[in-house]
């Protein structure tokens, strides 16, 4: 018997000092042969998954993952959710993913704790609030919730900034989306990994794919740590490991990998209730229900596959949210760390087929990809069962590259992520 | 922070003097116009981006403002040596007097 979460449960386990809890997912043994397998086993590789499962009625699935579970960047953002980008073709596959976050701790029976606290995204220059302004106007032209805030309305939201007009980024103005906000990154890795594996995906972790297997242009298989396991298909969804993936099929991408930090500090008490960010000085900042002040800084500028970064990064970064929150500055950090983000030239992800029939790649999404969890692993999942983009992927397909029909979000969606 | 050692100035200094500049010895092509999509595609966007060795460019921005070349190793982030935009870097283990 499956058990379900609910407020029952949890009473009922009270009784017996939760110490009879079931286990959330099976230990499988890697099986000779799949239908299909995902090599990675972050939030975007559990969610397509689960989605291939659900939606697609497969079932002879196995996600293989070198390390742990949600290990990698899933647990190593600063988990914004928003959809408030500038290009159609990005907001509609972000805003998809939002809808899907609505509703995702119910669909999973697992509570991710999405909490839509809002975002504000700073402008500190007359430049800055004439992105933001068509920014939101191309937002609403999308359906999605987004508004111009004055300086004043940007105080009322958040009384703990700095207004001032003679500070060296003065706060113009912002944008403002109510719907976005932020949600517990495991849990989200943790509530898809659970619900595939009662649809009978096989979770296999502590195995690292060391290549794959192509015959006559078409993929048959893949090599790991505990020998070869043959697929009729294979799913790529490694993040920042994705080119050295590819390479192993001869393919190449045009992604550079970069290490990206974010830090978070002690637990204080209640002092900042939405998400801000501002992409002209790199910082972003919320606070997590425990307390802690969750701090993302920009990625190095170097390319990078060691998990952490240079501290002059941090440094900047520091020095303007100290800057917007001078409140903060005698606030200690507590931990800092990094993660490899997979930087597209374009900073849009990709998403698609590849030359070798049954391999395909979701890649790409630089410093933002946790936002579009849910939304990557629908779309992703619906390419890989019907060997064709999705229409909302099909944009984000690696031929862009040569035919030049870039998505370019690169400071156009207020990005730092 | 990275310590990294300018060819031109002779010297150690800190990686904030510098501004990074991608993959060494890309060739801009001849005659763009004749070129195929797929190889101008090539040429402009895709990257070997190794995980270890990589010979990249670095612009002594704060300093002599001259660009040069650095074997680093992406995992390790450990700098095997640097040399002037015409030369070639030696191997891994025969250049001596700097520091990684």
């Amino acid at each position: 018997m499956k058990e379900r979460y609910s407020i029952f449960s949890l009473a009922s386990h009270a009784r017996s000092y939760h110490e009879n809890w079931q286990r959330v997912w099976r230990s499988p043994e890697l099986k000779p042969a799949y239908d299909v397998i995902i090599v990675g086993g972050g939030g975007h590789g559990l969610a397509t998954a689960y989605y291939l499962a659900k939606v697609h009625g497969l079932r002879n699935i196995a996600v293989i993952e070198k390390g742990y579970l949600g290990g990698g960047n899933t647990a190593r953002n600063t988990t914004i959710v928003r959809s408030n980008y500038l290009w159609d073709e990005s907001a509609q596959l972000y805003e998809f993913s939002l809808k899907l976050w609505e509703g995702l701790s119910q669909e999973l029976n697992f509570n991710t704790m999405f909490s839509q606290r809002g975002v504000l995204n700073l402008g500190h220059s007359l430049q800055d609030m004439r992105d933001i302004e068509r920014r939101v106007n191309a937002n609403r032209l999308n359906g999605i919730d987004s508004e111009v805030l004055t300086t004043r309305e940007v105080k009322s939201i958040v009384p703990v900034i700095n207004d001032s007009p003679n500070i060296r980024y003065p706060i113009l103005g912002a944008s403002w989306q109510p719907r976005a906000g932020t949600a517990r990154h495991d849990a989200v890795a943790w509530g898809y990994a659970r619900a595939a594996d009662r649809l009978g995906v096989d979770l296999i972790q502590q195995t690292e794919v060391t290549g794959l297997r192509v015959a006559n242009g078409q993929i048959t298989g893949v090599d790991t740590s505990r020998g070869p396991v043959a697929a009729k298909k294979v799913a790529c969804v490694a993040a920042g490991n994705s080119g050295v993936v590819a390479a192993m099929a001869g393919l190449r991408l045009p992604i550079e990998s970069h290490p990206l930090q974010a830090l978070v500090s002690e637990p204080i008490k209640p002092v900042l209730d939405c998400v801000v960010m501002s992409n002209a000085v790199h910082a972003y900042v919320s606070q997590s229900d425990k307390g802690d002040l969750v701090i993302g800084a920009g990625i190095d500028g170097y390319t990078g596959y060691g998990q952490r970064g240079s501290f002059s990064v941090v440094e900047h970064c520091l020095s303007a949210i100290v800057e917007m929150f001078p409140a903060f500055s005698r606030v200690r950090m507590n931990r800092s760390w990094g993660g490899n983000v997979d930087i597209c030239p374009d900073a849009c992800p990709i998403i698609g087929t590849t030359p070798v029939k049954g391999l395909y790649f979701n890649c790409g999404w630089g410093t933002g990809g946790f936002k579009a969890t849910p939304g990557s692993g629908y779309v992703f999942a619906d390419t890989v069962a019907h060997d064709r983009p999705h229409p909302l992927a099909a944009p984000f397909s690696i031929q862009r590259f040569y035919t030049g029909a870039l998505i370019d979000e690169h400071g156009a969606a207020g990005v730092a992520h | 922070m990275l310590q990294i050692h300018c060819p031109y100035c002779e010297e150690h200094r800190e990686e904030e003097e510098f501004a990074y500049s991608g993959e060494a010895g890309i060739v801009r092509p001849e005659s763009p116009a004749e070129l195929s999509d797929e190889a101008w595609g090539d040429y402009l966007f895709f990257r070997k981006n190794p995980r270890g060795l990589h010979q990249e460019l670095w612009l002594h921005a704060s300093g002599c403002r001259r660009y040069f070349k650095v074997l680093r190793d992406t995992v390790t982030y450990a700098i095997h040596g640097s040399c002037k935009i015409d030369e070639q870097l030696a191997p891994v283990g025969q250049i001596s007097g700097i520091r990684s």
